[in-house]
């Protein structure tokens, strides 16, 4: 059993470490509120962009000569994933919800013998997936210094993966991120940027009649690249929303498991010296009665 | 008949601008700039680097921005950009160094037709508000 001494030094040191995890929940949670508005406040550009796409390509009759960003290489053979995760750990299964959509991914696509190449956005993705995954890993981004998610950022990213795919690196680009539904729920996305999957869940295409200036063709050479950015920061977004959530929510359970922790380490505490003052009461009473 | 529609603009972050009382908009469309009126025809273009200028019943309201897309329609002109600034708010200093990056840019020596173009635009733009 352990003496009173390391009991007490136990209690301390998970007491603070309570104090801790409560101080780190809080500022999630004033963090995560922050994330939220700009989240919701970053929604109306991106489906805007969306909608205009998705009026354009169904404009677009000849799918011969439609933009490469639109119809795809024509090939399915290697496939660009890039992973968005958080750059600081902490905040409960967010990283790890990724990483396992991501790997069972990969674990797809090698069972159909299709090349992958990864990216890493945010430097715990990276480190989770370089070991077994190392060799894949084009590309590692991070994104420590900026505070808050920002667009040019996500244009960063963007024109790396333009870039690559004029060069003809890969055909088909997936991202990976969390969507966040609420605090306590974070749903991993796998969603396909390239080629732009233009099949909308609504059909709510009432045919409109555009004008173009310049023509079609060139609006959405100009469009897709920007959508691209667009999409990146919009899952750039949910995932720092996500990641302030999750954290809150891991956050939130481990002080309440301090909290049990003090409760039992005091009451084993208190057993233990009250056993010990018993023992010595005992000790004094038989002594006295020997006499 | 009030012939007053809305506009909307919208930048990555966040709900930009929104009325509903314009009169007319002048946009820099990307092959020259274009005025828009109530009951224009449903039109997508996109903007060079310029100003937008908003009349509106209560004030006209002059914009810059390097990008965007616009689309009209039904009334509702929304205009997409990355980057916008209110003319009123601008600083010197601000114009200063966004002028230098242009005309570094302009100046690159493998720099494309287009992008030259643009870069041009921007310069030229900005010289206009100093």
């Amino acid at each position: 059993m352990a003496s009173l001494d390391d009991l007490k030094k136990r209690i301390t040191s998970v007491k603070s470490t309570q104090k801790i995890t409560k101080a780190m929940k809080m500022v999630a949670a004033a963090k995560l509120k922050r994330a939220q508005d700009s989240a919701e406040k970053g929604r109306p550009y991106s489906e805007k962009m969306n909608n205009i796409i998705l009026n354009l390509s169904s404009g677009i009759s000849d799918k011969e000569t439609a933009p490469k960003l639109l119809s795809g290489s024509g090939k399915e053979q290697v496939h660009l994933c890039v992973v968005m995760t958080s750059d600081r750990g902490l905040c409960g299964g967010f990283n790890a919800n990724i990483i396992k959509k991501a790997k069972s991914y990969f674990a797809k696509l090698n069972k159909e013998g299709k090349e992958l190449k990864i990216i890493t956005v945010g430097s715990k993705g990276n480190d989770q997936l370089k070991r077994v995954y190392g060799n894949k890993i084009i590309e590692n981004i991070s994104f420590k210094s900026s505070k808050n998610a920002n667009y040019f950022d996500a244009e960063k990213v963007g024109k790396i993966i333009i870039e690559k795919f004029q060069k003809e690196e890969f055909d088909i680009c997936t991202i990976f991120y969390n969507q966040f539904k609420n605090v306590i729920t974070q749903i991993p996305q796998a969603q396909q940027i390239i080629p732009l999957n233009t099949k909308s869940d609504d059909q709510n295409n009432s045919e409109d009649n555009y004008e173009f200036e310049p023509d079609e063709d060139e609006i959405l050479s100009n469009l897709l690249p920007k959508n691209i950015s667009t999409q990146i920061f919009k899952a750039m977004l949910e995932n720092s929303a996500s990641e302030q959530g999750a954290r809150m929510s891991a956050m939130d359970n481990a002080t309440r498991n301090a909290g049990e922790m003090v409760d039992k380490l005091t009451i084993e505490y208190n057993r233990s010296r009250q056993a010990a003052i018993t023992k010595e009461l005992i000790e004094i009473i038989s002594g006295a009665e020997s006499l | 008949m009030s012939d007053e529609f809305k506009i909307e603009i919208v930048n990555p972050e966040k709900s930009f601008l929104s009325k509903e009382d314009v009169n007319e908009v002048v946009v820099p469309a990307f092959e020259g700039e274009m005025g828009i009126l109530k009951d224009h025809i449903s039109i997508i273009s996109f903007l060079k680097p310029g100003i937008i200028t908003i009349q509106a019943k209560s004030g006209e309201e002059k914009y810059y921005v390097e990008d965007g897309i616009i689309e009209f329609k039904n009334n509702t002109l929304s205009i997409l950009t990355s980057y916008i600034l209110n003319l009123k708010d601008i600083e010197k200093n601000k114009l200063l160094e966004l002028l230098k990056n242009a005309e570094e840019e302009s100046n690159k020596p493998e720099i494309s037709d287009q992008l030259k173009y643009l870069a041009d635009q921007k310069v030229e733009t900005l010289k206009s508000i100093n």
